[in-house]
């Protein structure tokens, strides 16, 4: 494993986890502190939350600036314009964070949905 | 009003009419003189100067402040009551730390079906109110989840006094 796929894949401290807010001020208690669990908490979080934080580009905020992983944050970047909502966006969004996943950690199975 | 009737202790201190008196006219207007506190109540003003020192001394009352208008002054342009759900051991801890944060005006705790702090929270904008929640109070150990409620109308504010005493 290179340096780089390393630092994208390590376990951030708790005050740079990304906490999930279905609206300004109101957390929904799912946080996600490396992008594993990150993939993990999508599946589990509130659908309003998605949209909520994508359309703000907190997705992509966190993941170029705190995961430091700019391939992925540039990919959420193009699922934000083209308007996705629902479950459609849960699916592509988590199809794109898991294809990003296995490719760091060169896995070969699907994580499942 | 009835001079010399005891109507509550404070840490030992009773405190009599003319007492209760004084306190009030200070909660109306703190920077009146005594001379006039005096007229109201139909005492000396030395007398009201001797009872003033003498709350100062015990603690009664505590200091003098002003009430400001934080929209005014350009602070404060987003007020905001936010619920924090704690996980009842971490509670306490909670509290302590909204109480550092300058943004956090008031902290409370409450227990209803499960442990709450209720807080007021000023911002600039939603941004800076969401930021400040998102980065300082989410990350908190203990912090289960938050609801917070932007206030769009201020009704009624008042510092909690002995004249809105709800027994009378």
């Amino acid at each position: 494993m290179t340096a780089e796929q390393t630092k994208i894949l390590r376990t951030v401290p708790r005050e740079k986890a990304f906490y999930f807010f279905t609206s300004i001020g109101n957390y929904t208690g799912v946080s996600a502190a490396s992008l594993k669990e990150f993939v993990e908490k999508m599946n589990e979080v509130n659908m309003k939350s998605l949209e909520f934080h994508l359309y703000r580009g907190d997705l992509e905020k966190w993941l170029e600036e705190v995961l430091e992983d700019t391939q992925l944050a540039e990919e959420i970047g193009k699922l934000r314009k083209i308007n996705l909502a629902g479950e459609g966006l849960r699916n592509q969004l988590h199809a794109a964070v898991s294809r990003r996943l296995k490719r760091l950690t060169g896995q070969s199975g699907s994580l499942a949905i | 009003m009835e001079s010399g009737t005891l109507r509550f202790k404070s840490n030992g201190f009773p405190l009599d009419a003319i007492d209760m008196g004084i306190l009030e006219a200070l909660q109306t207007d703190a920077r009146q003189t005594y001379m006039s506190i005096g007229k109201q109540l139909g005492i000396a003003h030395s007398t009201v100067y001797d009872r003033i020192k003498r709350m100062e001394q015990y603690g009664i009352i505590k200091k003098y402040t002003a009430i400001i208008d934080a929209e005014k002054v350009g602070k404060g342009k987003i007020m905001a009551v936010m619920t924090v759900f704690t996980d009842p051991k971490e509670s306490e801890r909670v509290a302590e730390k909204l109480c550092e944060a300058p943004q956090v005006l008031e902290v409370y705790s409450s227990l209803s079906e499960e442990l709450q702090i209720i807080a007021k929270v000023v911002a600039e904008s939603q941004e800076s109110l969401h930021d400040f929640i998102a980065n300082s109070v989410a990350p908190l150990h203990g912090v289960l989840r938050i609801r917070t409620s932007m206030v769009t109308k201020k009704f009624k504010e008042i510092p909690l006094s002995i004249l809105n005493d709800p027994e009378g």
